[in-house]
């Protein structure tokens, strides 16, 4: 798989998908100290964020949460891309300000569970 | 700037602006006359907000007039809100870097009635949502609803991408709303918002029919209507400067005694609070002066805070107020709030407020709280228990 998008943040880097078709919210749904999501009733509930290639729709809840990627980034907890149908502020202003690559404008329903996936840029490669 | 000629911290304030008017369609930046920049308290920036704000305090100044939201914690008299050290040295390397920065540690959640009070179809960055909703309504002033970052890159930068609330054509009303119960306090506008707040989401309601909306009433209703919903603005016909009537065709709703009954009892949890607070948003000087009189000649027998800004409070010692009120063992809580203040780990279980928009979050942070008008707040803080 091959796709596009819009560079939000532009790096590269590779991790395994970590996919949910819900939208996040890093305030309140992500512990800072764990890099685990514990939104109560979240399809990732329980998962850990670290290293993967996160694929959510976009950001939801508090703007606070831009801070919150960048406490995971600083304890080395962060995703190591962000992949999104459409970024929003939070998410867009997280990734800057920590650096971490992020993509939206994708498909998400074109990414499977799991699979080890290349960010560059505005592209997406599995 | 996005070159780096600048330095760091205005290369990565102009990023964040450019991105965020690729993603807004923008076409171009505009110069804000004002800033006021949320994420203050430490309770939600950590260690790493921190770093954050360090790093951009190296190279970094305000270019605008900058103000800053509530703190965690009353900066002078935090000891005696029972705040422990840690916190109280971690929230002063907060407010240091942002002084460092240039921004003003006014520490409010109205910095309209703290001395940066923008004029009418003025472009400004504004993050705090209340704050949002009364500028662009009540002022006339034009800002989307910042988060903590985008709002201290305008401040960095003197600019803001221009689209969303900035443009006219997006200030218009999406929402009748028509008013039939009659609002008597305060409190009722705060319901009213809540309750409008939820069904507008993103829109622009248009109240009509509304008698008596002064400045705290505006206040109250705009901080409610933020809280349930997403909203950035309202207009009311006959009060705010750019009501000028709706499109035909706009849907309507009503808001009746019966909704206003109802959302007030949504709002109220049970049991006997050990904690009351008014100030949600922060007191004007008329309100301290009604708290001054509720409590002549009175004591209370529970932890009670009213929350104002510094600059409020400087008035109201001038007048007598502040006085009356602390010789009553009520306690001042400047540059801060019951709802950014960590009161839940203080021991407190069940709070009571006389603002929608404070139970909305202290329910959130896993209080019980109850939603009383504030004679009903002093008269239960100052009953024998």
């Amino acid at each position: 798989m091959k796709q596009v998008g819009r560079a939000i943040y532009a790096g590269r880097a590779d991790g395994k998908a970590l996919v949910t078709a819900q939208p996040i919210s890093f305030y309140g749904g992500v512990d800072p100290t764990t890099g685990k999501v514990i939104e109560k009733g979240h399809e990732l509930q329980g998962e850990s964020v670290k290293g993967r290639v996160l694929v959510f729709p976009h950001g939801k809840g508090s703007t606070v949460g831009s801070y919150i990627l960048y406490r995971l980034s600083k304890e080395g907890l962060a995703p190591s891309a962000i992949i999104n149908e459409e970024s929003e502020t939070i998410v867009a202003v997280g990734a800057i300000i920590s650096e971490i690559p992020c993509v939206d404008r994708i498909d998400l329903s074109r990414i499977k569970p799991a699979v080890m996936l290349r960010v560059d840029g505005r592209t997406v490669r599995s | 700037m996005l070159s780096g000629k600048e330095g760091h911290a205005t290369k990565k304030s102009m990023e964040i602006l450019v991105a965020l008017g690729e993603i807004y369609g923008a076409k171009k930046l505009v110069r804000v006359s004002s800033v006021q920049v949320s994420g203050v308290s430490y309770k939600n920036l950590g260690d790493a907000g921190i770093e954050f704000l360090n790093e951009l305090a190296e190279d970094g100044r305000a270019r605008v007039k900058s103000t800053l939201n509530p703190a965690g914690m009353d900066l002078v008299n935090w000891q005696s809100q029972g705040i422990g050290k840690d916190f109280a040295s971690k929230q002063l390397e907060v407010i240091a870097a942002y002084t460092r920065l240039g921004l003003e540690p006014s520490c409010t959640c109205t910095p309209y009635l703290a001395g940066n009070e923008p004029g009418f179809a003025e472009h400004i960055a504004w993050s705090e949502s209340s704050a949002v909703v009364y500028a662009n309504s009540v002022l006339g002033a034009r800002t989307n609803r910042e988060g903590g970052p985008s709002a201290l890159a305008a401040s960095l930068t003197g600019r803001t991408p221009l689209y969303g609330y900035h443009l006219a054509a997006n200030r218009r009303p999406s929402l009748a709303v028509d008013v039939e119960a009659k609002l008597t306090a305060p409190e009722d506008f705060s319901a009213m918002g809540y309750f409008v707040g939820k069904i507008a989401n993103n829109g622009i309601p248009y109240f009509r029919g509304v008698e008596g909306a002064g400045l705290e009433e505006l206040k109250t209703l705009s901080a409610a209507l933020a809280s349930s919903g997403g909203v950035a603005m309202f207009h009311m016909e006959r009060v705010t400067p750019e009501a000028k009537g709706v499109p035909s065709g706009t849907d309507a709703v009503s808001f009746t005694r019966r909704d206003l009954g109802e959302t007030a009892a949504a709002l109220n949890d049970s049991g006997d609070p050990d904690f009351i607070s008014v100030g949600c948003p922060h007191c004007s000087l008329d309100e301290l002066a009604t708290i001054a009189r509720l409590l002549k000649g009175r004591s209370v027998t529970r932890e009670f805070w009213v929350c104002c800004s510094r600059a409020v409070k400087a008035l109201s010692d001038e007048r007598g107020y502040s006085r009356r009120i602390e010789a009553s063992g009520a306690k001042f809580a400047c540059d801060t709030c019951m709802v950014v203040a960590p009161i839940e780990t203080m021991g407190y279980k069940v709070v009571a407020t006389n603002s929608a928009k404070a139970v909305h979050y202290l329910r959130n942070n896993g209080l019980q709280v109850r939603f009383w008008p504030i004679a009903r707040c002093v008269s239960e803080a100052t009953e024998a228990r």
